[in-house]
């Protein structure tokens, strides 16, 4: 199942030019518990193809959110970069089957 | 200490620009505020705005949301503050925020103290700062030499509540802060009033983005009360309400860590923040503490130029093509270096992106569909605006024409527009991100009175 119909909202935000954040909103503290267990950190650094050291995690309960954030695939505004709000990497986690 | 005072903060919308609900203001109004505080900014949208010294919204629609905050400052008698102002807080931008300020006040007929805090920083000052080691790289900074410096066309320093305190000392009736926190506008008042630090700096948070920690994000407007212990937050629109979930998530929001927050001079932790709802709109947050850090350091922000770009646009329909659109692409690489080879333009580089294929995601996207059509963007960029847009005239009769094999027919694609090359002008980036730590929290910041 793709993990984006199996909870609430997953957004995904710039912390800053050179930050990437990703929220991941649960229905409630069961659906969080579900996902905190299937949900692997490993295989959010490969959807980002970055090193598992790179991305820092909060599972917050009380929330009942899952947080990643990472350093940006390019910095903000950089030639490289190609989205200027970072928002569509959400889409990412969305689609990822766990 | 003396027991605090309760300060109220009126903040009418996550940044100037964005809407609000008017009744709502009027409403807030009515609650006494001892401040209103609204951001003018952030880098959110690129790296273009500091670059340039300019505001992303137009003239005219800054110019009417200022003028109905300026008349809203007049009914409660209470100053004025934006930060951040004109998108980068550059000096630029606050003189342009000046500009329409005394303007508005001239056709309102008013007579205002007006202050202005600078927060540019001159170049000369922060390369002797870099040979003397008190700028210190955060985390994933990108490296910077005395090159990429003076390179840089905007470099401001982010302030903290110390230079807004001084802004608001001068009892001006409105003050335009260059580059600052989001949450030292917020934070500055009440801090100075003796209420306690970390609710100071923790409201401030939670206020900075307007109604967005409330369950109406689109109605703008939230009264933050800040006391001895902690803070309230109260959406003023009838339809928004802040709950504690509301609120605790919004520390979520565009942060790396949710419990941590760095400022000028310290760092706030909410992680034992409490929060409980007091009414059906009002919620009441305890429990967040502030750390004091020495060296007072400031957060630095700079931008360079770096080149100049043409964009061209085709439109692929023909299936054939697009369902070998990396091979067509490849080919189109291909002719495009001979060219510029033959050309004397190799200096210019060219970056061709899909539209329908992965031109959001690039070497991350994962998916792969049929496109009935499939746009494909050619980025030339050099140090010279009329050498890439030379490059893409090279380009362009590829972009029309080039078939797949040379045994095919001549096929013709879409172009949208004539000519199909858009000069782009300079595009800057974003090079610190860093801290520098100084002796006095005034030092680079500029603090200046005008009379309307």
């Amino acid at each position: 199942m793709a993990l984006g119909q199996d909870v609430k909202k997953i957004r995904s935000k710039n912390a800053g030019p050179f930050w990437l954040t990703i929220d991941i909103f649960c229905h409630d503290d069961q659906n969080f518990q579900d996902i905190q267990r299937r949900l692997d950190s490993t295989a959010v650094a490969r959807l980002f193809q970055t090193d598992l050291d790179q991305v820092l995690r909060f599972d917050i309960a009380s929330l009942q959110v899952i947080k990643f954030s990472l350093p940006r695939p390019h910095i903000q505004g950089t030639r490289a970069d190609t989205d200027m709000h970072g928002a569509s990497f959400a889409a990412l986690l969305e689609e990822l089957d766990i | 200490m003396h027991k605090s005072e309760i300060i109220k903060i009126l903040v009418p919308a996550g940044a100037l620009g964005i809407p609000y609900d008017r009744a709502a203001l009027n409403a807030g109004l009515l609650e006494k505020p001892d401040l209103i505080a609204i951001d003018g900014g952030s880098t959110d949208s690129g790296p273009f705005y500091l670059g340039t010294g300019t505001s992303k919204y137009s003239r005219r629609a800054t110019k009417a949301d200022w003028a109905e905050l300026m008349e809203a400052r007049a009914k409660a008698k209470v100053p004025l503050l934006i930060g951040s102002a004109g998108t980068c807080g550059a000096d630029a931008a606050v003189d342009w925020m000046l500009d329409l300020t005394l303007e508005i006040a001239k056709e309102r007929g008013e007579h205002l103290k007006i202050a202005t805090l600078k927060s540019g920083q001159d170049q000369q000052r922060i390369l002797q700062a870099l040979e003397r080691g008190t700028i210190t790289p955060l985390d994933h900074a990108p490296i910077i030499t005395a090159e990429v410096i003076r390179e840089t066309t905007n470099i401001v320093a982010l302030a903290g509540i110390e230079q807004i305190q001084a802004a608001l000392n001068t009892g001006a009736d409105i003050i335009i802060a260059g580059r600052t926190t989001d949450t030292a506008l917020i934070a500055a008042l009440p801090i100075a009033r003796g209420c306690h630090k970390g609710a100071a700096w923790h409201g401030a948070k939670i206020a900075e983005c307007g109604a967005l920690a409330t369950t109406n994000p689109n109605s703008g407007v939230v009264l933050m009360r800040i006391d001895d212990q902690g803070f309230v937050i109260t959406p003023m629109a009838d339809d928004a309400a802040a709950t504690p979930y509301t609120v605790s998530a919004h520390m979520l929001y565009e942060n790396a860590n949710p419990y941590i927050l760095y400022e000028p001079g310290g760092y706030l932790d909410v992680e034992a923040a409490q929060y409980q709802a007091l009414d059906e709109k009002s919620v009441r947050v305890k429990g967040s503490v502030w750390h004091d850090t020495a060296p007072y350091r400031v957060k630095l922000e700079g931008a360079r130029c770096a080149g100049f770009q043409t964009v061209s646009l085709v439109m692929v329909r023909d299936q054939h093509y697009c369902q070998h659109i990396d091979d067509w692409v490849a080919a189109l690489e291909q002719s495009y270096h001979h060219k510029a080879l033959k050309n004397d333009l190799s200096d210019v580089s060219l970056e061709l992106r899909v539209i329908g294929k992965n031109a959001t995601l690039g070497t991350l996207e994962h998916h792969r569909h049929d496109a009935v059509e499939f746009g494909v963007m050619a980025i030339f960029t050099s140090q010279d605006q009329t050498r890439s847009q030379e490059a893409a005239k090279l380009l362009n009769p590829d972009l029309l024409h080039l078939p797949l094999t040379p045994h095919e027919p001549m096929p013709t694609f879409a172009f949208p527009f004539s000519p199909p090359e858009m000069n782009k002008g300079a595009i800057y980036e974003f090079c610190l991100n860093h801290v520098m730590a100084i002796n006095d929290p005034m030092d680079g910041f500029t603090l200046e009175i005008t009379e309307s």
